[in-house]
């Protein structure tokens, strides 16, 4: 499902559009006839794709180096990273400040990219600013998203790390040897995701009671919610309510 | 109901099918805290259990205190009575009234996590470019204002604990001048929903500058009370002085940021290292100390106060240069048209712009209602935005599926990250010190379970 533009008639240099949903209908209503013809709409929910070199400001220089060091211990930078993304977030160029660099880490080799961005001196991401899950229920085989957040304080610059699991196997390596503050962070991601990451010292519930049934941020956990009366009307609880795909 | 009983559900009814599976716990039974206390039988260590009702706990933070006469061995934190699932429930709600929810977090800092997110959700938009300056300039002006506020609370409960009634007393008065101008500007005290995507709700009031003005005298003038209350007092200073140190190394390793971390001597500042608002058109500076103890967060704290009304006093300069220019992107397709103004209930749209869509435009009339009850689209993608807040670096982490509502919405809040701190700073200290210790992170437990 990660791409769907894969296909004999296309050419080897088409983009290669990272879809991780499609969706048809609008008011996210699929139980009643279609009265308002929207019933035929699709719609791909298309993530922003693989960026092609050069990335544009100190992007190419980490990525770079990032090769240079995970090569000298013995690790090829295409088998670690299986893609690079920079959101321009509508600036022009890369030195805008709200440019973001993404790197994709194939979860087995996620700690050595971490200790790498860590201790190289012309890296030095040395502050982690925690873990944040992600779900896509409709991604086949790469339902589980985990985002890391990365400071440089030295060199000025942040970095996202994004891992991805199966649901059949919801399993990462934990960072917390080598990032300590990604213990309460993973935590909460186990918690809220149902993310197991291997190696963590003591991965408990953190937010959610010890006895507590499912991961609520998991997309197929239900919001709740009970309707509500208001000046004679009834209004539905959120996750019922009209929403617009 | 019968037909999603097996659904975890937080509404569910509980019925006599449910009460098999789940665990009871019980205060002399089966619960955790009765393994860890039977863990201790046999031993010359007591296990207190601090919190999560304690009044120096800030909220809800329980602490499991392992304890060896007045010396605490153990000390270790446990969080999440106040979860109520504000993450999810903004992936149900319209990028607007996102800010509704966030500024419920840490209800003492609400602004930071406002901007946090409309600035994260501008860069998803491509419009951070765009904002309107003064949109900023009011930005700055109420997290400014709101990190004055925030301190004042951290100084004024951190010295009630202590049995320093008058911090407390000195520190709200001088808050309560400040909410007075929050209430002039937002109409509320807390839980303002005032920063928005592409700007803020509404500009501010007309004389608010000289009001503002008027009220910083008299900040000034309580926090020279509170200077004078504390930072010589020789009792102040026997408690806090060399107690829950953590150094620059035990700071990095456990992401702690804000005045804990400057405390060390690090000047690290989000509002220095990756300016956002037009931060690096202020004249203010970063402080920091050497002592890397309770002591020397009180004094960055109070010095941060002043520092934040070098920022604000040149905040509302520019505020009265930039008088009548907009507060919202001149994009029609995300600002929302409505004119607010003050009605006969408090509250409420102008009657000049009721008028026109009710009686002249039936097009701008369902471009209102569209724009507010659909809300206006993002394109797919994920951006994180971090700002210095009052307690470290608020991260803020949002995904966009393309719709109108977040696809997720993640708060990297600074107290839940500085909360990991509790044990190395309370571990061989005096259990008396733990309330300072504590006090010295100030943590909001709103912010830490959100």
């Amino acid at each position: 499902m990660s791409e769907v533009s894969k296909g004999p008639a296309a050419p080897a240099s088409a983009t290669q559009l990272e879809v991780t949903e499609v969706r048809r209908g609008m008011f996210g209503a699929g139980d009643s006839g279609d009265t308002s013809g929207y019933g035929g709409l699709v719609r791909p929910v298309v993530m922003p794709g693989p960026s092609a070199r050069p990335y544009g400001s100190w992007f190419d220089d980490v990525v770079d180096i990032l090769g240079e060091v995970l090569a000298d211990g013995g690790l090829a930078f295409d088998d670690a990273v299986e893609k690079v993304v920079v959101d321009l977030h509508g600036a022009a160029t890369a030195d805008a400040p709200q440019a973001e660099l993404t790197l994709y880490v194939r979860r087995e080799h996620l700690v050595p990219v971490c200790q790498a961005l860590r201790d190289d001196q012309d890296l030095r991401f040395e502050l982690s600013l925690g873990v944040s899950g992600v779900h896509f229920p409709y991604e086949t085989g790469r339902e589980l998203h985990a985002v890391y957040h990365l400071v440089s304080v030295t060199h000025g610059r942040r970095l996202r790390l994004e891992t991805v699991a199966p649901d059949e196997d919801p399993h990462l390596p934990s960072t917390v040897s080598v990032y300590p503050t990604n213990d309460w962070h993973e935590r909460e991601t186990y918690d809220f995701f149902g993310i197991v990451f291997d190696g963590h010292p003591a991965l408990t519930r953190i937010e959610m009671p010890d006895d507590w049934v499912g991961h609520p941020q998991r997309k197929d956990y239900p919001l709740g919610g009970i309707p509500v009366e208001y000046k004679g009307a009834t209004i539905p609880p959120p996750d019922t309510r009209r929403s617009y795909s | 109901m019968s037909a999603t009983a097996s659904v975890p559900h937080a509404t569910l009814p509980a019925d006599d099918g449910l009460a098999a599976t789940v665990r009871a716990f019980e205060a002399y039974g089966d619960g955790d805290w009765d393994d860890i206390a039977r863990e201790a039988v046999g031993e010359e260590r007591i296990v207190v259990n601090m919190g999560p009702q304690h009044p120096s706990t800030h909220g809800v933070l329980r602490l499991m205190l392992e304890i060896d006469g007045e010396t605490v061995t153990e000390a270790r934190a446990g969080i999440g009575y106040l979860h109520t699932g504000i993450e999810k429930n903004m992936e149900f709600r319209t990028w607007t009234q996102g800010t509704t929810f966030c500024t419920r977090m840490d209800y003492v800092a609400p602004f930071f996590q406002e901007a946090g997110f409309c600035l994260a959700t501008e860069r998803l938009l491509g419009i951070t470019d765009d904002v309107p300056e003064r949109a900023s300039v009011i930005r700055v002006l109420m997290m400014e204002l709101n990190r004055i506020t925030s301190h004042l609370v951290c100084l004024g409960t951190g010295g009630n604990e202590m049995g320093a009634t008058t911090v407390m007393t000195v520190g709200f008065t001088a808050r309560e001048e400040i909410l007075r101008l929050f209430e002039a500007v937002t109409g509320l005290r807390m839980n303002h929903a005032y920063i928005r995507p592409g700007g803020v709700a509404v500009d501010v009031p007309e004389g608010f500058t000289a009001q503002a003005r008027d009220a910083l005298e008299n900040v000034r003038h309580y926090l020279g009370q509170l200077g004078d209350l504390m930072l010589a007092n020789p009792i102040f200073k026997a408690r806090l002085t060399d107690v829950g140190a953590l150094n620059l190394a035990g700071c990095m390793a456990l992401g702690i940021t804000g005045p804990v971390l400057r405390s060390t001597g690090l000047p690290y500042d989000v509002r220095k290292a990756a300016p956002y608002c037009g931060y690096e058109t202020y004249e203010f500076d970063v402080p920091t100390g050497t002592g890397a103890d309770c002591y020397t967060r009180a004094v960055l704290r109070l010095e941060e106060c002043y520092q934040s009304l070098r920022i604000v006093e040149q905040a509302l300069a520019r505020l009265d240069a930039t008088a009548g220019a907009p507060v919202m992107v001149a994009d029609r397709k995300i600002a929302w048209p409505a004119q607010l103004a003050v009605g006969a209930d408090g509250q409420g749209n102008s009657l000049e712009h009721i008028k026109k869509i009710m009686g002249t435009s039936m097009e701008a009339l369902i471009h209102h209602f569209k724009l507010v009850t659909e809300g206006f689209r993002v394109p797919a993608g994920q951006a994180w935005q971090t700002v210095e807040h009052p307690r470290g670096e608020l991260g803020v982490h949002v995904v966009s599926d393309g719709g109108t509502r977040p696809y997720r919405a993640h708060f990297r809040d600074p107290s839940f990250n500085n909360l990991q701190a509790v044990s190395v700073m309370c571990e061989g200290g005096q259990v008396a010190d733990v309330v300072v210790a504590v006090a010295s992170l100030d943590p909001v437990l709103g912010g830490v379970d959100r």
